[in-house]
């Protein structure tokens, strides 16, 4: 019996030895193989007392067993160690900047748009459209700038050889929706403008979004109700906020709505107005076939460009439309 | 419109502070731009004599001066002002006073000389731009006394910005009425007295346009000595009001304007012969102005005339050759009532900007010319001394506009600012503003003063109430939620989502202006694009019909900045001139792209964009539609685009744009460089999609086949792509091409193409003899009709 005993454990010394799969297959060859050393002994049982063959063959099928388990051993932790090698030479410095293509932005104004309009539509209102070239008709006339009235001045209006124009507000939809739908309407319009003017706070071309909303007993407590929810659902806080008379022909009683403003400078914060609003006049809804009579309504037209500026910080509005890179990239 | 405080408060009680006034006039519509001290408040400056002047031992141009300044001996105050003389009263800022330019006065020696203060100048001071001397006061002045209550310095300048409706307060007449009424204080009553004629010149006046100008009142003065100083007191409230002390004449005219509104005019009476008319210009008379412009004039353009010439631009400007000067000493005064129409038409197509046609075109008092009349020619003969002759007024009463009563409903004042007013509150309104009122039926009648040219109708008056009662004491209402909710259309694909779609592929918005230059146009062959007709610049004067050239001026921009990679889109509205002289209005979203295609890392290449990758956006934009439209790339010839690579894209046969390399010499006339690639389609066409319809997804599996084929060089992809859809139908879930290939081993001619295709059945599994079935019909297809050979 001692021979199995020694053959066992010279085997297990060699599996331990063995350092890759093909040293250990030589180990399971010279121990389990044909005419390995324990196969061997196995088969030379048959010669063997038969008083002892069954003890024998016992103990030679036991070291067997342990021995097929020493190398299943082995081979696993061989192919563990092999594994880790590999990982451990695939290993990547993770601060390394990953794979990144390029993202693009929407534009500051659209960004600004969207916004408005988003908070508007919640509010119940539907999005029209209109020409930017216009007619005097639609741009002055139907919202009831006379002929040669100073308001007009107001409006530094581009014009073509054939008597139209760029429009110089969004209002002309104001006319354009009320001779298309019928009271109740809810409407707002936004897009370009364009006035004959340039240098830091003011650019030839920009954005506008009028609203519109007209029905029966429609009066100034909603104007200031809806504009006031208005302002503080798009700035997200409830900013100090003041209707102030003011002047448009289209609008009577007409105001300016200010929001009282940090400027972030360490000077006091200071009223800055934001859009211009009334209730609608009463030769506008008849010029868009609203009764008047009957039905009252209020519009407003803020300045995109403007809201732009004050929750972006934004300066220079002509920078607005230079598209450089630099500054579309920062809205993300 | 700037003003005094202190004048205002003739006319008006006020007593609330400057910013507490100002608050009030803002939050009652007439909008305060500014408030502040009036300048020249400056604290330690007293009123002081020069007693005695002396040479400087040591400076040729300073003197030393001995100072009474109220104390019992005289300073010593070194001075260098040409005007430092003997008897001389002048502001002395005393040692210790803080100068508006933040100088300190201190003690000093000027060249071995101890000065004690400064004798001031009205610019050192603060009260006026320039000076060239020390600031004369009255000889009567009492040394000692502080400046600031010497000149009533505690005083505070207000400048309004006021709406074009509100003409009646370019006066302080009018803004104490207003004032009156926002807060609720007593004005004062202005008294003006008729002046008695003492000479016996006079100038008939006729009117030729009484619908125009139907009143005109002219007066002489006769003996007027011009040269007189303009009181301080006067000159101090014109500076206040924004305006500079010229001569007497001017100056009372302007003081009146200020005061009650009446533009007023003083002719040389020595300059203009016979009676007045005032008549319509005829065509080949012509006028300098006092402005020095000289003005053509023409017919239906409304001058005042002596017997031969005209002499001013009614309600414009007087003429150069008629002018008031120094030496004049005998005046003819105009105060007279133009239409507010006909001049704005004529102030603007002239340009001329004078503070009477600015008053003219708002609307004038059409009552108040005979008070401010006497009111000129009191204060005139005041200051200048002289004579005045008889008033001769020329008027046509039925041509005078005024006012009818205007109806206000309660009901509707209710209904319009959403809440009630109290009657008497309502009638103590309107009596404030100066208005007539009487009760009727169901509100009231009002009557506006001649003055108010802005109240026609009865949302005038609710205007009125609102702004009087406060816009902040009206109601606020909770935004109702009694309207239905809005539908979306799901088929219309959003910007929001064509943003995204190019966002993701590293595309930024641009905005550019609609407006180009003509030669930006031309580059695309456009020759007739709707022209500005007084556009800023050329640069801005053609409406676009492109994108394309305000893209490109915004890649020009960043590549001039060191941008590698550039890649930007707009959606705009470009603008087609049609042949009947319409123009169209067509949305459009363009797309230019230049430089890397990824940004600069360590891991990747540094291959340029090309053809293919704004391709694959424009395929990505296409692909939003879902398939509801089928779209097209065909051969193209446009010439701003590179020959060989561009395409047409069509939507269901219909020309939507285009895609392409840019013209390498396009490229340079922009001021670009590198490979520009660049597209533009109709917004119309890519947002027009449908709702998406699922269609069920087969269980069983697909099986890919590659086909490897050369083709001749002009063979398309896109014609075997339609051979192999119509060989293989239903059974073809997708197509794709892995390689193109030219070079060894394949003719020049010809190029070789791999592709791969993956077939699969709804209803059973494909055996390979059906697969191998079809890839042998497609095989022979694509030989018969195209020639391609299997490769390989």
């Amino acid at each position: 019996m001692e021979d199995i005993t020694e053959l066992l454990s010279s085997a297990q010394g060699q599996i331990a030895l063995a350092e890759d799969e093909a040293q250990l297959d030589a180990v399971r060859v010279a121990f389990l193989g044909k005419s390995g050393s324990l196969t061997g002994l196995l088969k030379s049982l048959g010669k063997a007392d038969p008083a002892v063959r069954r003890e024998r063959g016992q103990a030679v099928n036991q070291a067997k067993g342990e021995l097929q388990q020493a190398l299943n051993a082995r081979r696993e932790a061989l192919a563990a160690a092999a594994m880790a090698q590999t990982l451990a030479a695939e290993s990547v410095d993770v601060t390394m900047p990953g794979r990144q293509g390029s993202v693009g932005t929407v534009h500051p104004i659209t960004r600004t748009l969207n916004r408005i309009i988003e908070v508007l539509a919640r509010m119940g209102f539907e999005v029209a459209d209109g020409p930017e070239i216009e007619d005097d008709f639609h741009n002055f006339e139907a919202l009831n700038f006379p002929a040669h009235h100073p308001a007009r001045a107001m409006h530094d209006t581009f014009y073509f050889s054939d008597g139209r124009l760029l429009r110089t507000h969004t209002s002309p939809v104001q006319i354009r929706a009320m001779q298309r739908m019928e009271p109740p309407i809810r409407v707002i319009a936004p897009g370009k403008v364009y006035r004959s003017d340039s240098d830091q706070t003011h650019s030839p071309m920009f954005h506008q979004v009028e609203g519109l909303l007209v029905g029966e007993n429609v009066s100034m407590a909603n104007l200031k109700g809806d504009l006031h929810s208005f302002a503080n659902a798009f700035f997200e806080r409830d900013l100090p906020i003041r209707f102030r008379p003011s002047y448009f022909p289209f609008t009577e009683p007409s105001a300016e709505l200010d929001v009282l403003w940090d400027v972030g400078d360490g000077s006091e914060p200071r009223w800055l107005e934001v859009l211009g609003c009334g209730m609608v006049h009463p030769n506008v809804l008849k010029a868009g076939g609203v009764d008047p009579e009957r039905y009252t309504g209020y519009a407003f037209g803020m300045g995109v460009e403007r809201f732009a500026m004050l929750r972006y910080g934004i300066r220079d509005l002509r920078e607005l439309f230079d598209n450089d890179i630099k500054l579309l990239n920062q809205f993300v | 419109m700037k003003f005094s405080l202190n004048w205002l408060k003739e006319f008006v009680e006020v007593r609330l502070d400057p910013e507490a006034l100002a608050e009030r006039l803002t939050m009652g519509g007439l909008e305060v731009d500014a408030v502040g001290p009036v300048g020249g408040a400056v604290s330690g400056v007293v009123v002081a004599r020069i007693v005695d002047t002396q040479p400087h031992p040591d400076a040729d141009k300073l003197k030393v001066c001995q100072v009474d300044c109220g104390q019992a001996d005289p300073v010593t105050i070194v001075c260098g002002a040409p005007n430092a003389r003997p008897g001389l009263v002048a502001p002395l800022a005393t040692v210790g006073t803080k100068m508006p330019g933040g100088m300190e006065i201190k003690a000093a020696k000027l060249r071995g000389v101890a000065s004690t203060g400064m004798l001031c100048s009205s610019s050192e001071l603060g009260l006026a731009d320039e000076a060239d001397g020390l600031m004369e006061l009255p000889a009567d002045a009492v040394p000692g006394a502080a400046l600031t209550d010497f000149l009533q310095l505690d005083d505070s300048c207000i400048e309004i910005d006021l709406t074009p409706n509100r003409g009646d307060c370019l006066s302080l007449k009018g803004i104490a009425q207003d004032v009156a009424a926002l807060t609720g204080e007593p004005l004062k009553p202005i008294e003006i007295n008729a002046i008695d004629d003492l000479c016996d010149d006079r100038r008939e006046v006729v009117l030729d346009h009484p619908e125009l100008c139907p009143r005109y009142l002219g007066r002489v003065v006769r003996g007027v000595n011009n040269r007189a100083e303009t009181p301080l007191w006067m000159a101090e409230k014109l500076r206040r009001c924004g305006l500079r002390s010229i001569h007497p004449v001017v100056d009372v005219t302007n003081y009146v304007m200020l005061e009650l509104g009446q533009p007023m005019h003083a002719f040389d009476a020595n300059a203009i012969e016979g009676p007045i008319s005032v008549r319509w210009a005829r065509k080949d008379e012509s006028l300098t102005l006092l402005d020095n412009t000289e003005v053509s004039l023409s017919e239906k353009m409304l001058v005042i005339t002596d017997q031969d010439k005209p002499v001013a631009m009614a309600g414009l400007m007087g003429g150069l050759a008629s002018a008031v000067t120094a030496d004049t000493t005998d005046i003819f005064f105009e105060a007279a009532w133009f239409e507010p129409a006909d001049i704005i038409g004529r102030a603007r197509d002239l340009g001329v900007h004078s503070d009477a046609a600015h008053r003219f075109e708002r609307g004038v008092d059409p009552l108040g010319q005979r008070a401010a009349m006497d009111r000129a020619c009191a204060l005139l003969i005041e200051i200048a001394g002289g004579q005045c002759g008889p008033i001769t007024e020329a008027v046509r009463e039925k041509e005078i506009p005024t006012h009818k009563p205007v109806g206000l409903k309660r009901e509707r004042l209710d209904r319009l600012i959403g809440l009630s007013v109290a009657d008497e509150a309502v009638m103590a309104t309107f009596q404030s503003l100066g208005m007539g009122i009487e009760v009727s039926d169901d509100g009231w009648l009002v009557t506006p003063p001649a003055r108010r040219f802005d109240i026609a109708e009865e949302v005038d008056l609710i205007e009125e109430v609102a702004r009087v009662f406060g816009y902040d004491q009206l109601a606020e209402a909770i935004p109702g939620g009694d309207l239905p909710a809005v539908s979306i259309p799901e088929a219309t694909v959003s910007l929001s989502r064509v943003a995204q779609v190019l966002n993701e592929a590293g595309v930024s918005e641009a905005i550019t202006y609609s407006f180009r230059a003509p030669e930006e146009l031309a580059m695309m062959g456009v020759d007739n694009a709707l022209q500005l007709a007084n556009p800023l610049s050329r640069e801005l004067s053609a409406m676009r019909t492109s994108l394309l050239p305000g893209l490109l001026k915004a890649l020009e921009h960043n590549q001039k900045r060191q941008q590698s990679r550039v890649a930007l889109f707009e959606t705009g509205r470009c603008f087609l001139p049609e042949s009947d002289g319409n123009t169209r209005e067509l949305d459009r979203i363009g797309v230019v792209a230049a430089g890397l295609r990824h940004p600069e890392q360590w891991l990747g290449d540094d291959a340029k964009l090309d053809f293919f990758d704004v391709k694959g956006w424009l395929q990505g934009l296409l692909g939003l539609s879902a398939g509801a439209g089928e779209f097209e790339f065909l051969p193209a010839e446009f010439s701003w685009l590179h020959p060989g690579q561009q395409a047409q894209i069509s939507r269901d046969g219909q020309a939507i744009g285009w895609i392409g390399a840019l013209h390498p010499n396009q490229v340079k006339k922009a001021g670009c460089r590198g490979v520009v690639v660049a597209f533009e389609v109709d917004l119309a066409a890519i947002v027009g999609g449908q709702v998406p319809k699922a269609l069920p997804v087969s269980r069983y599996p697909s099986i890919r086949r590659d086909l490897n084929v050369v083709v001749d060089n002009r063979v398309r992809w896109r014609e075997i792509q339609q051979i192999v859809e119509e060989t293989v139908g239903n059974l073809l879930t997708s197509l794709v091409v892995f390689d193109e290939y030219t070079g060894q081993g394949i003719d020049v001619s010809q190029r070789s193409l791999s592709f791969g295709l993956v077939l699969q059945d709804q209803a059973s599994t494909l055996t390979d003899e059906t697969v191998d079935q079809v890839m042998k019909t497609v095989v022979t297809q694509l030989h018969d009709q195209l020639g391609a050979e299997l490769r390989g």
